[in-house]
């Protein structure tokens, strides 16, 4: 039995319902049981209080685009580690890419995951399956067999779909089973060896260029296919201007798209990558400061529905090699908060317009609950110090990996407590 | 001029690096020990003691055999490991080889690596001085000083020079060595070929791209040719080889083109009749010789100033 909780003079921010005020929130049996003006509830005798003054109380937030590594690659992240990290970075639950080790291409992965996730887990994990068998690119994967084991969506994540008759069919297909379809865009002739964004920066370094229209062709093909087929397409880590242009359009048009991005895009130029920084490599790759300022524009007006992390754990031996052999990704579910603080303290994202793209909209691309503090609802709640300053260092990482190029940062803001279903799953409180 | 001036490099990881005035002391060092080379007795005893390591993961004969005559007349002992026959080929990573090698305290470590930034990796984990001796297509730093001083000597200076380098700018280390070194040293450096071997953004190292081969040898003191390959990694870059040799190799016709005194460069090894014709790599403009020559100089002069000489 979970014991009750009593969250007062909160900041609460909660797009959903429209609100943004200092409220109390009680939380009884893991539900949310009220939410007043301060002093208005008073809750079970003996109840625990915290004065949440200052601090912002927010739904618990939702990341949509993560890799555990469990099966296949634990040296690197497990399910235990992974949503351990996911809690200290203020997140309730995470959506996990099918990419594992054998890839999550049907029930017994897909059951395996939750298993362990409900085991040892420190938030909810939404397995993803593969869109094709053994994300080959070739065969669909079982839809069916997977949705009824409690996949929440499809992709190919980490590859593209190059067959564009495939993509099509999963469209179709995936519908017949409520599946959102997530697209990693990449037209990998244009990518292929490719270690870092293509231009100057990369002539100088002798590093093969990945250009950004290898991302914005296949964007394109899939936004066509979704139009065609008519059902929803989501496409994962938007990494460049044109593509934010391509989405924004087709929004207009009435295409069923929605998008994500993830912080280091709206944060990092190319530039990161110089002296061959491998922690830096990521796919699709750091652009320039045009892509950056378009993202963040994209943000603030809507054409990326989501910020996702794309947590990417790889170990030393992945990283510590020549920049073109070293592994792509970043860690990132402890840097999102503060870093998507500094758009709000820039100017470009309201206060609920950052929780909602890190909480209600994963939830509704995805189609799972949550991301709402109603009364009733499961009491997924994260508090914010939206002043909290402290230093990103490796030994503050809860990850297993940290391939970060964030290490070092001064930072203002982070999660200092973070509840699930009524449970503390990680506490920084009080600071 | 560049007698005050102090190296403070530990490395030598590309021009890209150095400073002008490192780059005189450099140049003015190795027109030094040049004299050495034409002694009966080619050897000084200056490194006596010292290790270096040929640590070679690409074939190389002439670039290794430079590097180990320059160190064997200054006396260093020196090792040369390839890359066949060294551990890396059984999964030991580059960082581990060079742990293991720098248990056995080298004072340098000469790598040829086809990735680009292995020296930087190795510097970064060992205590040895790395020189790089060529990195996948980022720098080959030691060429790009011999092709300085070799336009020195025959020119007598290099400020002021328009220099030409024709062909597969975006895949060679070479070129960009040499445009890097040339226009810090005040040079003019035109660039041109295909449009498929020219690398976004090579302006910014300091080159003028020119749409035509005839327009980057106008009145050029210096025409460089650059070995080509048709292909790299199933990347159509070019038809074929006859017709790069038929609108992009340096024919006599061309060469009229430059000033009457151009010389005529290659960095080796020459696919004679494609970048360049056999009439004018074996002529009297022809300083390729002379680049094999200076080689050894500065090869000398750069382990001299790594190693604390001044
Ligand atoms: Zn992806």
């Amino acid at each position: 039995m979970v014991a009750p909780l009593l969250l007062k003079n909160g900041r609460v921010i909660d797009p959903a319902n429209g609100l943004d005020g200092i409220r109390d929130l009680l939380l009884v049996e893991g539900k949310i049981a009220a939410v007043t003006l301060p002093g208005e509830v008073d809750g079970p005798a003996g109840v625990e209080t915290l004065d949440l003054a200052g601090k912002w109380v927010v739904p618990g937030l939702i990341d949509m685009h993560v890799h555990l590594r469990e099966p296949g690659q634990e040296h690197k992240e497990t399910i235990e580690t992974g949503t351990l990290a996911a809690a200290a970075g203020g997140f309730t639950a995470v959506a996990c890419m099918p990419n594992t080790k054998p890839v999550n291409d049907n029930e017994a992965v897909t059951q395996l995951i939750l298993a362990k996730a409900a085991a040892r887990g420190s938030a909810r994990v939404y397995p993803v399956g593969a869109i094709s068998s053994g994300s080959r690119g070739e065969a669909l994967a079982e839809y069916g067999e997977m949705k009824q084991a409690g996949v929440v969506a499809v992709t190919d994540d980490g590859l593209p779909v190059v067959n564009s008759q495939l993509m099509r069919r999963a469209l179709e297909y995936a519908g017949n089973h409520e599946l959102l379809v997530i697209s990693h865009a990449e037209e990998p002739t244009l990518s292929q060896n490719g270690a870092m964004n293509d231009g100057a920066l990369a002539t100088r370094l002798g590093l093969r260029g990945i250009p950004h229209v290898a991302e914005e062709i296949m964007v394109y093909r899939d936004l066509a296919l979704a139009q065609y087929t008519g059902r929803p397409i989501h496409i994962a880590h938007v990494s460049t201007r044109e593509s934010v242009d391509l989405i924004r359009r087709a929004k207009a048009k009435g295409v069923a798209v929605t998008a994500e991005t993830a912080p280091h895009y709206f944060t990092l130029t190319e530039a990161a990558v110089d002296q061959y920084n491998t922690r830096a490599k990521m796919n699709p790759p750091l652009r320039r400061q045009a892509d950056v300022d378009a993202i963040r524009q994209g943000l603030r007006d809507g054409t990326l529905d989501a910020i996702a992390t794309d947590h990417a754990p790889h170990s030393e031996l992945d990283k510590d090699v020549e920049f073109d052999l070293a592994a792509n990704g970043i860690i990132g579910l402890e840097t999102a908060v503060p870093l998507t603080l500094r758009l709000v303290r820039e100017g470009i994202l309201e206060a609920g317009g950052m929780i909602a793209l890190l909480s209600v909209n994963p939830a509704r691309i995805l189609g799972v609950g949550g991301g709402a503090l109603s009364v009733g609802a499961v009491a997924d709640v994260t508090v914010i110090d939206p002043e909290k300053e402290f230093v990103y260092g490796p030994e503050a990482v809860h990850s297993k990996s940290v391939n970060s190029p964030f290490l070092g940062w001064q930072f203002k803001g982070k999660a200092v407590l973070t509840i699930l279903a009524g449970r503390v799953t990680y506490s920084d409180f009080p600071g | 001029m560049y007698s005050t001036h102090r190296f403070s490099h530990k490395h030598i990881l590309g021009l890209a690096d150095l400073s002008v005035e490192d780059m005189g002391l450099i140049l003015q060092t190795a027109e030094s020990f040049k004299e050495i080379s034409t002694r009966a007795i080619k050897k000084v005893p200056t490194l006596r003691g010292k290790t270096i390591v040929n640590l070679f993961f690409e074939p190389s004969t002439r670039t290794r055999l430079s590097f180990e005559v320059a160190a064997k007349r200054m006396s260093a002992d020196t090792f040369n490991i390839s890359g066949s026959g060294s551990s890396t080929v059984k999964g030991e990573t580059l960082i581990d080889t060079a742990r293991n090698l720098d248990a056995m305290n080298p004072d340098c470590i000469i790598l040829r690596h086809s990735r680009s930034g292995s020296p930087r990796l190795l510097a970064d984990h060992i205590d040895a001085s790395v020189i790089n001796a060529g990195d996948g297509t980022h720098e080959h730093p030691s060429q790009g000083l011999l092709d300085l001083m070799t336009v020195k000597e025959a020119k007598g200076t290099i400020s002021g020079l328009k220099i030409a380098i024709i062909g597969d700018i975006a895949h060679s280390r070479v070129a960009h060595s040499n445009i890097i070194g040339f226009s810090k040293m005040g040079a003019t450096v035109a660039v041109a070929g295909p449009a498929t071997l020219i690398p976004p953004g090579v302006e910014e190292m300091g080159a003028t791209v020119c749409g035509s081969v005839a327009k980057a040898v106008e009145d050029a003191d210096v025409i460089m040719a650059l070995r080509i390959q048709k292909e790299r990694q199933h990347d159509p870059l070019l038809p074929s080889l006859r017709e790069y040799a038929n609108f992009f190799g340096v024919s006599q016709k061309l060469v009229g083109a430059a000033k009457p005194d151009a010389i005529i460069m290659h960095p080796g090894p020459i696919n004679r009749g494609v970048e360049l014709d056999p009439k004018i790599a074996d002529g009297s403009r022809s300083v390729i010789l002379d680049q094999v020559t200076n080689g050894v100089a500065v090869r000398m002069a750069l382990i001299y100033l790594i190693m604390g000489g001044d």
